[in-house]
């Protein structure tokens, strides 16, 4: 009798549209015709960008728009690049040297002193710790002032040194991911390096490092990606157009007078490749990273 | 026996003691160069700032004091401010929320999906990773009032589209639209939320007969609102911090910072406008302070709120 009430009564007894399958049937078709839809909108920018890049500028300025470039102006790049009041070989250059000069250093201080933070044990050790949280959330309009003085009065403006000195005192957001991590870390493995006489140098680069590298490669790709789209701080320090990184570059020809949208949009597919590459090689690492920082919020 | 004993009793302690002191003196080898760096390029501007604030100062001269008359104008006379405080309030009351649902709405299909998750993903956050002076670029030309995609589709209703960021009444709508493209970082944060929502919690509400909308509202929304609250306060820090987009669209085909007319004067602009350009560092400072105050108001706000609305497993218990 109990059974009767229970509700499982044989597939063919009820009508095909109040089945299970066909509710999970609507709900795919919902959800993937949304992802879809949505998917095309989120795309649609891009390839507008990429479309325009490859118009011939009297295609450009007409209404319906020609949806795909005929003909199809390769030279568009070429043109765009070789522009030489607008040196963007230099300007790639100029952000290489700010992606090796930072992440070098930002990669080998934040090491240190996360292993610092993670493992050894002092007075004072949490208040610090709190310190370095708080400044997280310190807006930098408070500090840019005075060290924009304090570069200027050194006679650092106008060079990379103020964009990448300080990267070499650590970063409060990489040294606190590569702590989380290293806190993972088995501590038998360092006690036996220990033992044998290793001293702090030995024990971060043969046993911390070579275990770390998931969360080194999430600092890497992030900061690579910043370093990247910097702007604030390279349009403060840097006057000539022969310093400027991309991103300050690309702002500049966008600033100037008659500006040909197709070599604009050109610069801007150039301009936005790397990272784009970037991304899909290293895919995990930006999803891990900012997953990682969902976590520290929860 | 009695002195071997009391000896190594009393040489354990002193080894330990003489341990302990060598691992502090490791740890502030270790932490050096971020204290070193804390000094140096957060506390002593920090400090510095504090007291340029109270000074008429353009860099070339002497900072002359003026106590606390650069605040008192900021507050009684000066329109600029005011007129920042409105663009940035305005950009942060709509383009949050705004930016909020659609990344909770892109987690939520995405946490629906089976198959062809990742390229979804991907799709979705690839805004992300592009520079806001590169998407500033490409949204001008599809927001260009003759030509642009935006304004064709609306011709296509019948609708006579707006100048955007030509036109002072929508230059700031046109910001406003372009935050939802970049929502990735919070769709993900959302994304690793829902992961951490049981499964038997669904399971349970299924069989007391609690339909899709019901599941959403009692159980999705409430164990999620630690990480709407996460992503609010990041979402408020930020908005107030605007700055790059506005700047490469204001200043394009040499307009001016926050135009047209001031109706994109960001807090930041201005700020930046008064300190860089028109050298006056002892008003601009004052200004970052100000801000600093605000985006600290702001964040206890949300934060104190956070007991009425977020969901906390061990206060239930």
């Amino acid at each position: 009798m109990a059974r009767a009430t229970y509700p499982v009564s044989p597939e063919r007894a009820v009508p095909f549209y109040k089945t299970r399958r066909f509710n999970t049937l609507i709900h795919d078709i919902v959800v993937y015709s949304l992802l879809i839809g949505l998917s095309i909108l989120f795309l649609f920018p891009f390839y507008w960008m990429v479309s325009t890049a490859l118009k011939a500028e009297h295609n450009v300025f007409v209404w319906p728009p020609q949806w795909i470039p005929d003909p199809v102006m390769w030279s568009n790049f070429k043109d765009a690049l070789s522009n030489p009041q607008l040196p963007f070989p230099l300007f790639f250059r100029n952000t290489m040297i700010l992606e090796i000069g930072i992440i070098t250093g930002r990669l080998i201080s934040c090491t240190l002193i996360a292993y610092g933070f993670a493992r050894l044990e002092a007075p004072g050790k949490n208040i610090l710790f709190a310190i370095l949280l708080a400044t997280l959330m310190l807006p930098g309009a408070v500090t840019q002032i005075p060290r924009f003085i304090l570069f200027n009065k050194i006679g650092w403006v106008n060079s990379f040194l103020p964009l990448i000195v300080p990267t070499w005192f650590g970063e409060a957001y990489a040294i606190f991911l590569m702590r989380q991590f290293f806190m993972t870390i088995p501590r038998e493995l360092e006690e036996a390096a220990r033992m044998d006489g290793a001293n702090l140098l030995q024990i971060l680069t043969k046993v911390i490092v070579p275990l770390s590298w998931p969360v080194l490669t999430v600092v890497l790709i992030l900061s690579f990606k910043d370093i990247w789209n910097e702007f604030f701080n390279p349009l403060l320090y840097l006057n000539d157009l022969t310093k400027y990184p991309v991103a300050v570059g690309l702002a500049y020809f966008n600033g100037q007078f008659r500006v040909q949208m197709s070599l604009l949009m050109a610069a801007s597919v150039v301009v936005m490749l790397p990272l784009v590459i970037v991304f899909f090689i290293a895919q995990k690492a930006f999803v891990e990273g900012i997953s990682l920082t969902g976590m520290a919020g929860r | 026996m009695a002195t071997v004993t009391s000896q190594t009793v009393a040489a354990k302690p002193k080894s330990r003691g003489s341990l302990a002191r060598r691992e502090a003196i490791l740890f502030w080898v270790c932490v050096a160069p971020w204290v070193i760096g804390f000094i140096l390029f957060t506390l002593g501007p920090m400090l510095y700032s504090l007291y340029i604030s109270f000074t008429d100062w353009n860099i070339l001269t002497a900072p002359e004091w003026v106590g606390f008359q650069n605040y008192v104008r900021i507050f009684t006379q000066d329109p600029d401010f005011v007129q920042s405080l409105k663009v940035t309030g305005t950009y942060a009351i709509f383009s949050i929320p705004l930016s909020l649902i659609t990344a909770l709405f892109l987690a939520i299909l995405l946490n629906e999906a089976t198959k062809g998750v990742s390229v979804f993903r991907t799709t979705f956050y690839l805004p992300t990773i592009v520079s806001a002076v590169a998407a500033a670029v490409l949204w001008q030309w599809i927001f260009n009032p003759r030509f642009g995609p935006i304004n064709g589709l609306l011709g296509l209703f019948g609708i006579q589209g707006p100048g955007w960021f030509s036109d002072p009444k929508f230059a700031l709508w046109g910001l406003i639209i372009m935050s939802s493209w970049s929502v990735g970082g919070q769709m993900l944060i959302f994304l690793a939320g829902l992961k951490g929502i049981p499964r038997i919690l669904y399971e349970a509400a299924e069989i007391d007969g609690a339909g899709r909308p019901a599941r959403f509202w009692k159980i999705t929304l409430p164990m999620l609102s630690p990480t709407i609250f996460f992503n609010l306060v990041l979402a408020v820090i930020g908005a107030f911090q605007t700055f790059d987009t506005a700047y490469v669209i204001s200043t394009a085909r040499a307009g001016t910072i926050g135009g047209p007319v001031k109706s994109t004067l960001f807090y930041m602009l201005n700020l930046y406008d008064l300190a860089f350009a028109k050298q006056r560092m002892g008003y601009a400072t004052a200004l970052a302070w100000i801000l600093f105050l605000i985006i600290f108001v702001l964040t206890m706000i949300t934060l104190r709120s956070s007991a009425l609305w977020v969901y906390n497993e061990a206060e239930r218990k």
